[in-house]
């Protein structure tokens, strides 16, 4: 799967097709993340049924910790 | 002295100076963002600065932390007054105040109260979130800011307007990746005060903020943007229709408690979540010694401290009767939770 993500493009296995997939590729699973697909907010709930597509335009930000 | 803000003054305009000149801004934490931030906003003239810290300054401070000196560590300076110290150096035109307190949600209104521009320089979320509620519940904008490594996170609360970090999380995060075990580089504080105090100088001077989440990081050389509008909530309880300010609330602290004669402290964390004992020890392997796991706690030697964990996150931490220590300790730990 080829997708921009945070302006970078990049080439992930097959498996990752769906924002829950992609999360869990970067762990970021069980962090407090805020994804976006072409331009879209993706909400918590569709996390796993959000399907992701070749040429996708993907944006994550997650939350840290430190200052 | 006349000169002395000449250069910023002719950017911004004559008006927007002079309310520079009269605005107010607290930063809480005075670590890497918080001295970044406050020495810009020094400079830059803001009649009031109060700064927050509840630390001392240490060796490992100052490869980031600029308002700091050699000095400041052999006297164990309280973070809060060796920044006041040294902005004083920096500008003795302005009002400085510093409080050497720990924030939680029964002291931040009192703190904020007659700011109008909160900085975010916390280490953590627990106190973001506190924050959070109290700058909502008296509408004063909140820019919060975070980094561990070479990444980076901004985004502005505006009361009223755009949603605020309550209505981003569902949960309280365990997630407490800190300086402390993670690292840092210090171009990346820059970058995140850079940006709050951009807010800060727009807020202060009337100009329009977009409630945009932005991240960076500088060594990968990435960076993402996402307009957070959609996630303003409505039932949210802290910015939503009826807010009932959960951080503020008493029952929500965290409580730490000496308990009496046995050098030990106990920690309830500010909310109750169910944790897997297991996965917990599994993580802790390599960072804990002495790990000992029944049914309904996990002990283990983390440091130079003996900890007992229970399943609803509540623990004793033995080897202090500090209740500062004991919770940052606890703080540590936790970290490898969500690791």
């Amino acid at each position: 799967m080829k997708f921009q993500l945070n302006g970078k493009q990049v080439e992930l296995p097959e498996v990752v097709d769906s924002v829950g997939e992609l999360l869990a590729h970067y762990q970021l699973q069980s962090r407090i993340a805020v994804v976006e697909v072409n331009k879209e907010i993706v909400m918590k709930e569709e996390y796993e049924t959000k399907r992701l597509f070749n040429g996708d335009i993907v944006e994550i930000i997650h939350f840290v910790g430190g200052g | 002295m006349k000169t002395r803000y000449s250069r910023q003054e002719l950017f911004l305009g004559k008006e927007s100076q002079k309310k520079v000149e009269s605005g107010s801004v607290i930063i809480i934490g005075a670590g890497a963002l918080g001295s970044s931030s406050a020495e810009m906003l020094a400079r830059a003239g803001v009649g009031k600065l109060t700064i927050v810290d509840r630390d001392y300054v240490e060796w490992s401070n100052l490869q980031r932390q600029q308002l700091y000196s050699e000095a400041d560590v052999r006297d164990k300076l309280p973070k809060a007054f060796a920044a006041k110290k040294r902005l004083e150096q920096i500008n003795s035109g302005i009002d400085i105040n510093s409080l050497i307190e720990d924030v939680h949600g029964l002291n931040i209104e009192e703190m904020i109260k007659g700011h109008d521009v909160i900085l975010d320089a916390t280490d953590n979320f627990e106190t973001r979130l506190i924050v959070n509620d109290a700058a909502v519940k008296h509408d004063i904008p909140f820019i919060m800011g975070a980094c561990v490594s070479s990444y980076g996170s901004t985004f502005p609360v505006i009361p009223n307007v755009t949603p605020c970090l309550h209505c981003l999380l569902n949960h309280l995060p365990v997630d407490g990746m800190t300086c402390e075990t993670v690292g840092v580089i210090s171009p990346i504080v820059q970058m995140v005060t850079a940006t709050q105090v951009t807010y800060a100088l727009k807020i202060l001077t009337g100009a329009q903020i977009s409630p945009v989440l932005r991240s960076l990081d500088m060594w990968k050389d990435e960076k993402a943007e996402i307009d957070l509008t959609r996630l303003k909530n409505s039932h949210c309880p802290t910015c939503g229709e009826q807010p009932t300010y959960p951080y503020l609330k008493f029952e929500n602290q965290m409580k730490s408690d000496v308990l009496c004669g046995r050098d030990a402290v106990q920690i309830r964390p500010a909310t109750s979540r169910v944790f897997e004992l297991n996965v917990f020890m599994d993580r802790l392997k390599g960072n804990a010694t002495n790990l000992l796991i029944n049914p309904f706690l996990l002990s283990c030697v983390f440091g130079e401290f003996r900890i007992v964990f229970f399943r609803d996150g509540r623990a004793i931490v033995h080897g202090t009767h500090d209740k500062r220590i004991a919770r940052s300790v606890y703080s540590r730990l936790l970290q490898y939770y969500s690791a």
